[in-house]
């Protein structure tokens, strides 16, 4: 059981070393030199894949509290992906909008590897360390611009509920261990097991707790109010970038605890979870409605794909664990795409987010209008893209589990939600170009980071076989 | 000896305190300061539940929140500053140009 | 062999939509109408090949690969060819192919970069409305249901400078979406219940079951929330308010979409499912029902009003509530048999339509109209002919289909909605003539107009080479289509009622003895063809004496009974009505600045009730994100208070 070996921290240890050379080479540059410092974090983030696809079956353990098990190992892949992803869209954008190269690309790699330490974590101390890690990364990633106020304004509100909530985390984890002893996983699990009879409240507590410090940081609502404001502050790529790598981070982490450690409990917060769901769905698709400013509605759609994510959680039966896997896949390979658009076509000077400047991108840009409408139809939910059989298989599983509610109130939102993506559809073809509008040229690693995400996106709704069976695959390695 | 209910008690009353300090509270320096009391409320109990197991654990782990906190602390103040020179002001209040 | 049907209009949308804007028209254009000929030459292949099979076991069965395997729930991606689809296939890519040529004479004056997007559009209409007609189980069938109405509502909007074409896209939208959800929870339904969707095996488990006779169970609420699905798309009481107004798309488009194939895919659904809706009597009398009371509305909407395309659109709700019924009666062979003489002539209607609007430089209003016999004859022909066929006179297609569904009406003893049904043909065959008689007789009245001057007579031209081709050989299809289905009651062996019935058994059931009932019911349906024969042409008189001979006869009947004549011409106040009862209580209710904000653009001056309820609840609940960040710390409280208190106190 106890292992030294390191294996399992390989994929990590790639990206924190990328993030370290990424730091040394911006302290030793010389004054006005340009290093190709997103290349150098791209070299760690393939390590770490490589090594990620070495470790596959082999369920290595390192100090027994990191643990490379086929479900950790998938969520690495997804945050490798986020991550290789957010850099190829950043070249452009830090290079136009004067971004601080060398701390940038660190902060990136260092979330990503507190993403991968989340994933998995063995440990509920180190699931905080690991939520740290990328916290703090992420939130001086929101400030990055610190010329722009907003931006700043969007960190700190980030930073202050992110730092109430982590408390309440840490306090649960304090009951667990002062229930079992233990911090580690497996420990308190057996002791879970034990007690699952007893009704000792102070499991509750501990398990109350826990389910706010993860409903915070995978925006669940009521613990969703940051969401919006940080994602509309923060530069469009870094949105994308938290809006995918933290929820699947956390996701995992939660789904590891929650489905594993406090399955015997699941009578008690499987209610509560059903009831922050179907909030979640249906908060983030209403208010999602009335928004006019395209990341702030992504944020909201963001959140509501939080809630679709908790189904499966609920549901937790073997499609419904397998779903929520290809789930953060889908969600985070299209959200990152639709905001890696945004991004590109911001100007230093404005950040064209608004609804309306997207009137006629059709004219302008007929190559990101078409992707940015496959990244909508994905997200929207509709047949043949990668949302759509996302979607299918979560809502499937509730109604297999016996969640109906769940599944009415899933399909009624995403049938809502159609609405306001295809609002910006409406937009980019069928409205007039106004005059004003130059967008500025996109770089060729860009534009192959987006075409490669719709080309996936396509793959995953038409041929969704193989990533789900490797889904099923991995999620059978733990539950 | 005094019995592990006592330092629950404690804890989970300057747990209660900083909570209420973040909300109630309008100036951002001690919001700040009401989330350390939270945390060190944490650390509190981590403590008194190691010493009831009779291991260091409890002890390990607070040091690791107390580095933690520390790099929090740090991030945050950083981020107060930038935003005290965007808008110079420390009330939450003031801060709602992102809403809706 | 089957996936290539439609994987070559695919083809086509991808050349177009990737070089269109490069493409000059001729390139584009013929492009488009070439990848569909060559899908109707694929599918003329494997038609010919099912053909070519013992009875009872024609199906083509082409798997491309496992596209979901979840469990023990495997579909696959499926295309089948049977002898339902057969039908559909041909009619949608014949059809499809003759629409596209006649398109490239009617978008003409639009610019290269617009005339490669309608294409491409077009294109992708008829791959997606392909792979709905061939897919083998409910979830490739949804992906072709789906895909349809997106390029429906982006041909409907594809004038979008015009805003009532673009709010009537989005109207066409909103309405299916509600009709889309109930289709996916049936979906799931059926899912959870007998864990396939494949249409075949569906139908053998089904089929093993008792009848839910009396009961409402759950193949019942399934088929129902399927039907509810099926209202929306095909135009149907309570979800039909969005067909009339999709007439603002070009009409090439109303002729392919909301005519003959994407309006139909409600009844084909149900086709596809029959054994499915057989299981359950009272969702089929809910179908007969709604279908008859549907037909029976637009029919006498369709009398009054003066846009010629708003006519032919309420026809066509009219006629596809005939086909309802004719689903609901349990007879699927007519209900069919229908949809596909209705595709030729309501086709051809709308492409003549089309050449009239054309012809005059984008006159709609039949009071603008009349006198243009002379002048368009081959457009005045082949109308004639489809009015002729749609009214239901004698040996003439729509004679053949109607007679069917209203002699199966009355054989299964439902005579209310039979006289429904017959009050609806006299209904069709009047407002037809109507039609007729104030397009193309009596005087010219457009001096009343104020159209411009160059709109003269002497310039007025007939259909352009590719219109009118395809007007005449769908005018001829009108005609001749009905002989597939002569009845044996006129010495014909209904052929193609004989090709279809297996698709509406489960596979490997054996035929129903009911055939022979034929020849004792003889009478019977020699008695109700006269009827329904006299009908016609007495409607087609009635129409030809008030308003070729006697018009003012019109006016002072609309004089005496101005309250139905209002209540006919306003389309019984529905829209009025949805307004009133979801609308307005939220306009009134809500505080002003909840509107603030939402993107002027797109939602305002849009009338659905839906959209506006979500969008006042949103701009409602916005305002609880107040910005401030000790507001944020509250709710979060709150929220961890919700969840102790749930833990500790309950």
């Amino acid at each position: 059981m106890f292992s030294s070996g390191i294996d399992a921290v390989v994929p990590m240890l790639c990206v924190t070393l990328a993030a370290l050379a990424v730091m040394g080479a911006e302290a030793f540059r010389a004054r006005g030199e340009q290093l190709p410092l997103g290349g150098l974090g791209v070299v760690g983030l393939v390590g770490a894949a490589i090594s990620a696809v070495l470790l596959w079956n082999r369920n290595a353990v390192s100090f027994g509290v990191v643990v490379a098990d086929n479900f950790g190992l998938f969520v690495t892949l997804v945050l490798l992906l986020v991550a290789l992803l957010t850099i190829m869209f950043s070249s452009t954008v830090v290079r136009r909008d004067g971004l601080p190269a060398g701390e940038y690309y660190a902060l990136v790699l260092f979330a990503t590897a507190g993403m991968i330490m989340m994933a998995t974590a063995n440990d509920l101390l180190v699931v905080f360390i690991a939520l740290e890690i990328l916290s703090i990364a992420v939130y001086v990633l929101t400030g990055i611009r610190r010329d722009d106020s907003r931006a700043i304004e969007a960190a700190f509100k980030y930073f202050l509920l992110g730092a109430f909530s982590s408390a309440f985390f840490l306090y649960g984890i304090a009951f667990t261990y002062g229930l079992a002893g233990s911090t580690r996983l497996d420990r308190v699990g057996t002791y879970m097991a034990a007690q699952s009879m007893s009704g000792n409240p102070l499991i509750l507590v501990a398990l109350g707790l826990l389910l706010v410090g993860f409903a915070f940081k995978i925006s669940a609502v009521p613990f969703h109010m940051w969401t919006p404001d940080a994602y509309e502050g923060a530069p469009a790529v870094v949105t994308g970038f938290m809006s995918t790598g933290v929820k699947a981070a956390a996701f995992a982490a939660f789904a590891r605890v929650f489905l594993s450690v406090f399955e015997p409990f699941s009578g008690e917060w499987a209610p509560l979870v059903w009831l922050l769901a179907a909030a979640t769905m249906i908060l983030g698709t209403v208010v999602g409605v009335a928004q006019s400013n395209l990341k702030r509605m992504l944020a909201y759609s963001s959140i509501a794909h939080g809630g679709y994510l908790l189904v499966g959680l609920v549901a937790a039966n073997q499609v419904g664990k397998a779903a929520i896997l290809f789930y953060l896949l889908a969600y985070a390979v299209t959200n990152l795409a639709a905001f890696g658009v945004i991004a590109l076509l911001g100007t230093r000077e404005a950040a064209n987010d608004e609804l309306r400047d997207y009137a006629g991108l059709w004219h302008t840009r007929p190559a990101l209008a078409a992707l940015m409408t496959v990244c909508l139809l994905s997200l929207g939910g509709l047949p043949p893209t990668a949302g759509f059989i996302g979607k299918w298989y979560i809502f499937s599983a509730a109604v297999s589990a016996g969640y109906y509610g769940l599944a009415v109130i899933g399909v009624l939102t995403s049938v809502v939600s159609v609405f306001f993506y295809l609002r910006v559809v409406v937009m980019m073809y069928m409205t007039d170009r106004p005059a004003a509008i130059a967008p500025p040229p996109v770089s060729a690693v860009a534009m192959a980071a987006l075409v490669a995400s719709i080309a996936a996106i396509i793959a995953l709704g038409i041929l969704p076989t193989p990533v789900l069976d490797f889904a099923a695959q991995s999620i059978a390695t733990i539950f | 000896m005094i019995p592990l209910g006592h330092y629950l008690i404690v804890s989970a009353m300057l747990f209660a305190i900083g909570t209420a300090g973040v909300f109630l509270r309008r100036n951002l320096i001690t919001i700040l300061l009401s989330i350390e009391i939270m945390l060190n409320a944490v650390n509190l109990s981590f403590v008194a539940f190691g010493r009831q197991f009779g291991s260091v654990d409890g002890q390990i782990i607070v040091f690791f929140v107390m580095t933690v906190a520390a790099a929090e602390a740090a991030v945050g103040l950083a981020i107060v500053i930038a935003l005290f020179r965007h808008r110079e002001s420390l009330n939450p209040d003031a801060f709602t140009s992102l809403k809706w | 062999m089957l996936a290539l049907i439609p994987l070559f209009p695919l083809l086509g949308f991808l050349v177009n939509a990737a070089l269109g804007r490069r493409l000059r028209k001729t390139a584009s254009g013929g492009l488009a109408c070439a990848v569909m000929v060559a899908s109707f030459v694929v599918a003329m292949l494997s038609v010919g090949e099912l053909a070519g099979m013992a009875e009872g076991a024609r199906v083509i069965e082409q798997t491309v690969y496992t596209w979901i395997a979840s469990g023990d729930v495997v579909l696959d991606l499926t295309f089948r060819l049977d002898p339902l689809a057969a039908v559909m296939i041909l009619v949608v890519t014949g059809i499809g192919a003759l629409i596209h040529i006649y398109s490239t004479a009617y978008m003409h004056e639009e610019t290269d970069g617009e005339y490669a997007r309608y294409f491409s559009y077009l294109n992708l209409f008829a791959a997606f409305m392909l792979v709905l007609v061939l897919g083998g189980n409910f979830l490739v069938l949804f992906v072709g249901w789906e895909g349809v109405g997106l390029c429906s509502y982006l041909l409907i909007g594809f004038w979008f400078t015009k805003t009532s074409a673009a709010d009537a896209g989005k109207k066409a939208f909103v309405v299916n979406r509600i009709g889309d959800y109930a289709f996916v929870l049936g979906m799931l339904f059926l899912l959870v219940r007998f864990g396939t969707l494949d249409f075949q095996r569906l139908a053998s488990v089904v089929a093993a079951l008792p009848p839910e006779a009396g009961a409402f169970g759950a193949i019942s609420v399934a088929t129902l929330l399927l039907f509810i699905g099926a209202t929306g798309k095909s135009a149907q009481i309570p979800l039909y308010t969005w067909l009339p107004d999709a007439m603002e798309g070009p009409t090439p488009v109303s002729a392919l979409i909301h005519a003959a194939t994407m309006v139909t895919a409600g009844v084909y659904m149900i086709g596809r499912n029959a054994v499915l809706f057989s299981h359950a009597p009272g969702t089929l009398l809910i179908v007969a029902i709604v279908g008859a009371v549907t037909a029976l509305m637009a029919g006498t909407i369709g009398l009054v009003q003066n846009d010629i395309k708003r006519v032919l659109a309420y026809s066509t709700v009219s006629q596809l509530g005939l086909m309802f019924l004719a689903m609901g009666m349990g007879a699927f062979g007519a209900g069919i048999f229908h949809l596909y003489t209705h595709a030729f002539f309501k086709a051809l209607l709308f492409l003549g339509s089309g050449a009239v609007i054309h012809a005059l430089h984008g006159e709609q209003d039949i009071r603008r109209m009349g006198g243009l016999k002379r002048l368009l004859p081959v457009t005045y022909w082949t109308f004639l002919i489809g009015s002729l066929a749609i009214a239901g006179v004698p040996f003439l297609s729509g004679f053949f289909s109607k007679d069917e569904i209203l002699y199966e009406t009355f054989a299964a003893g439902h005579w209310i909605l039979w006289t429904v049904a017959a009050v609806t043909s006299l209904l069709t065959a009047t407002y037809m003539f109507r039609l007729v008689c104030l397009t193309f007789h009596g005087e010219r009245r457009e001096a009343s107009s104020p159209a411009p001057s160059h709109a003269a007579a002497s310039h007025l031209h007939d259909a352009p080479p590719a219109m009118a081709l395809a007007l005449v050989v769908l005018a001829v299809g009108s005609a001749l289509a009905g002989y597939a289905g002569v009845p044996h009651a006129l010495g014909g062996t209904n052929p193609l009622g004989a090709w279809l019935a297996p698709s509406f058994r489960a596979p490997g059931a054996n035929p129903v003895a009911e055939l022979a009932e034929g020849s004792g019911a003889a009478g019977l349906e020699l008695t109700l063809m006269a009827v329904s024969s006299a009908i016609a042409i007495g409607g087609i008189a009635l129409a030809a004496t008030v308003w070729l001979r006697r018009r003012q006869l019109a006016d002072a009947v609309a004089a005496r009974v101005p309250g139905l004549y209002r209540l006919l011409l306003n389309k019984y106040y529905v829209d009025e009505l949805y307004d009133a009862a979801v609308v307005t209580p939220i306009r009134v209710g809500s505080a002003e600045g909840l509107w603030r904000g939402v993107d002027v653009a797109v939602i305002d001056g849009a009338v659905n009730g839906t959209a506006s309820l979500v969008a006042a609840g949103s701009g409602a609940l916005r305002r609880i994100q107040t910005g401030s960040v000790r507001a944020y710390a509250g709710s979060m409280f709150i929220g961890v208070v919700v969840i102790l208190g749930y833990y500790l106190w309950r």
